[in-house]
């Protein structure tokens, strides 16, 4: 009887397995992002190829986020890594990745990608001096905001992602292809936005927006910390209020977790005007990918600056 | 991480044919490219310099604070001085070494080893070795050093049960992350049962826990070795919040006689709170807590104080535990408080035990000024009740500083 009961288990097990529809489909890879907007970006080249995961927050400030066991796991199951390389997360991807143990991970091996490969990073400091603040020693590492930039992201995630899911490559490479296109066709909307305020001078609360300030030719000539990392004091306030009066600067620009506050108090000794802009897709509504977020920040400058003329 | 030496790679990037390519390529060659690190630089240098000041109406400071990296000091002191070094040592293991200079209460300076050890990098199926010495993974606090230390001072639980300088050893540990849904990280490990670092087990100064003379004991055999395992997991409630339980243990040889035994439990849980707008990683609210017991079983021995009285043999059990939470205020700025409880739990009598196992209680808060991510300015307030002994108040500053390279954080 028992032999009976498992013959008819084996028959009905291997009936199931023949009528199952052809060879399954190979599972998306698991990509790990340090931050939202590289996330957003192997998103768009992976497509549903990949299941992609960010570490950081968009609404958070990326230096600090904390190296928590769920991230440790996280890496650990991951077949592709993406991080900044500039530093940005020196205070705490290491550790994770320490505690992660994955090979796939590891620097130079086809399932890491340095963003920064093949960018030309701005303010590489001459000399490593912290009186200067927390100053990055291979550049300032907020190079995302220059589409030009991003550009590069794109292929060299692209790249990866061929070496590690070779059967996929071609769809990559077609998902690149559309990036780029629709890259191309950006640009230069973004650019006109922005052209006629071509030299404007504007204020940031960090030295986040360098990249995107050179890339559409304006100027940021102060922030509200008073080097990288230091918080805003009263007296540096009082050189930025004149700073921006006699250079007739009007926009201050902050992060969602920045100290919006401190840019009031200097707005309203300046008839200033803060406009809130994260760098980061999905920290403001109908921003999650790259292009709505371009979108949102050149409609949001254009809009001040025109507010500002 | 960085290096401290750097130099410049002067080069430039063309890569591609479109509008945006050309426009980068003229970017590129206008402009030198990113440094990369100098060929020399495959080791991290820092250094973490503590100094502290303060006063207490106690006068037997030394039992007061029963850290070996606390402030024991009226007046100034420096109680950690501390030389890291780590890097890749191959594809296969990185290296970690940390050299500290402290003063003692009579301004002399001491040197010690506190860990030199090697960290595998590619083991498969989870694994990870660790050998040398360094700081055991047992509860939360005990593998931390002093620079991420929530209070000036080690929590007296861990300075009593694990010993003043921590729970630190030569050995071997390995750990495994398990294949489970959550985190859940499983270590052991295998270490030296001798001297200082591993006070409750066969240390020359463990007649301050059971009065009687320490004999001679070397390793024989795998008894007289000091076993350390630990499960620990996490899970995050919302985005926001994170939990970490863990339990740990610590089985040894004591020198109170040739087969006499210790057996360590520790229960440890941390919850921490940060805004999902968090600049510079405030505002945020943690708490920890820590539950140590300790079952220290005592052979027949000399008093250590004539030499000559036998001492019966007794199971002496020490508890105690600490809860503590700290609050991110703004960027830079931390306030805390902590609450903390020891107690004897056995009936060996007075005068035959060791004179460091009174019932005790301590309260202390604190505030953190970080005026940048490299320096930190602390002020602290203790308020120790000891049974035998009575009330005492304390306050102490401390100047931390850090140069050269920027750690990660653990959580």
């Amino acid at each position: 009887m028992r032999i009976k009961t498992l013959v008819a288990l084996a028959t009905a097990a291997a009936v199931l397995i023949a009528a199952a529809p052809g060879a399954p489909a190979a599972r998306p890879l698991n990509v790990v992002a340090t931050t939202p907007d590289l996330a957003a970006l192997a998103r768009a080249i992976g497509g549903d190829a990949v299941d992609v995961k960010a570490l950081a927050k968009p609404t958070e400030d990326p230096h600090f986020v904390d190296a928590k066991p769920s991230h440790i796991l996280t890496l650990n199951r991951a077949d592709m890594l993406i991080d900044g390389g500039a530093e940005l997360e020196m205070g705490w991807l290491p550790a994770l990745l320490e505690s992660a143990r994955n090979t796939k991970l590891a620097a130079g091996a086809p399932g890491r990608v340095n963003a920064s490969e093949g960018i030309h990073l701005l303010e590489v400091p001459t000399s490593f001096d912290r009186s200067r603040g927390d100053v990055h020693a291979l550049g300032n590492p907020h190079f995302m905001l220059d589409p030009v930039n991003v550009r590069t992201v794109a292929k060299n995630i692209a790249d990866h992602l061929a070496k590690v899911d070779a059967p996929r490559a071609a769809q990559y490479q077609s998902n690149l292809a559309a990036f780029l296109a629709q890259l191309d066709a950006k640009l230069p909307q973004w650019q006109s936005a922005l052209a006629p305020y071509a030299g404007a001078r504007i204020v940031t609360y960090h030295r986040d927006f360098v990249y995107l300030a050179e890339r559409f030719k304006l100027a940021v000539i102060e922030t509200l910390e008073p080097k990288p990392g230091i918080a805003p004091s009263p007296s540096h306030l009082a050189e930025v209020i004149t700073a921006m009066k006699a250079q007739h600067a009007r926009v201050i620009v902050v992060q969602p977790f920045q100290n919006r506050r401190t840019a009031e108090t200097v707005a309203r000794q300046t008839q200033g005007i803060v406009t809130d802009i994260s760098q980061q897709p999905g920290a403001m509504p109908g921003t999650d990918t790259y292009f709505t977020l371009m979108d949102n920040i050149v409609g949001k400058l254009a809009k001040a600056l025109s507010e500002a003329k | 991480m960085h290096s401290l030496r750097f130099t410049l790679c002067v080069g430039a990037l063309f890569l591609g044919t479109s509008a945006l390519d050309a426009q980068q390529s003229t970017d590129s060659t206008a402009r030198a490219a990113a440094p990369a690190r100098a060929p020399g630089a495959y080791m991290n240098v820092s250094f973490v310099g503590l100094t502290s000041a303060g006063t207490s109406t106690a006068r037997d400071l030394d039992r007061l604070q029963v850290g070996d990296h606390d402030p024991r000091v009226r007046g100034f002191t420096v109680p950690n001085a501390e030389l890291a070094l780590d890097g890749a040592v191959d594809p296969y293991f990185k290296g970690f070494i940390n050299i500290v200079h402290k003063l003692d209460a009579a301004g002399e300076t001491g040197v010690e080893l506190e860990e030199m050890y090697v960290l595998s990098t590619a083991l498969p199926n989870n694994l990870q070795l660790k050998v040398g010495q360094f700081f055991t993974e047992f509860g939360r606090h005990n593998p931390q050093h002093p620079h991420s230390w929530a209070f000036a001072d080690a929590p007296l639980v861990l300075g009593r049960l694990l010993g003043p300088e921590a729970l630190r050893s030569q050995g071997a540990r390995v750990s495994w992350l398990l294949p489970t849904p959550i985190f859940a990280e499983a270590t052991f490990a295998v270490l030296n049962s001798a001297g200082g670092t591993a006070a409750p087990f066969r240390s020359e100064e463990s007649s301050l826990i059971h009065g009687g003379t320490p004999i001679e004991r070397g390793v024989e055999d795998a008894k007289d070795l000091l076993y350390v395992p630990r499960l620990s997991t996490s899970f995050d409630p919302t985005s926001t919040q994170t939990i970490v339980i863990g339990a740990s243990g610590a089985f040894g040889p004591n020198n109170s006689g040739p087969d006499a035994s210790t057996r360590v439990l520790g229960a440890d849980l941390y919850w921490k709170w940060k805004s999902p707008t968090a600049h510079q990683g405030f505002p945020f609210i943690a708490f920890q807590s820590e539950v140590l017991t300790r079952r220290y079983e005592a052979a027949t021995r000399f008093w250590e104080d004539d030499g000559i009285t036998v001492l019966p043999a007794s199971t002496l059990n020490d508890v105690g535990g600490y809860a503590q939470v700290q609050w991110g205020i703004k960027p830079m700025l931390v306030a805390a408080l902590r609450a903390e409880s020891l107690q004897r739990d056995d009936n060996a009598p007075v005068g035959i035990t060791g004179p460091d196992r009174e019932d005790r209680a301590r309260f202390s808060t604190n505030l953190t000024w970080f005026p940048s991510e490299y320096s930190k300015f602390r002020v602290q307030y203790n308020y120790d009740h000891r049974n035998a002994l009575g009330n005492d108040s304390s306050i102490w500053f401390q100047l931390e500083f850090l140069l050269g390279a920027h750690a990660a954080h653990k959580f």
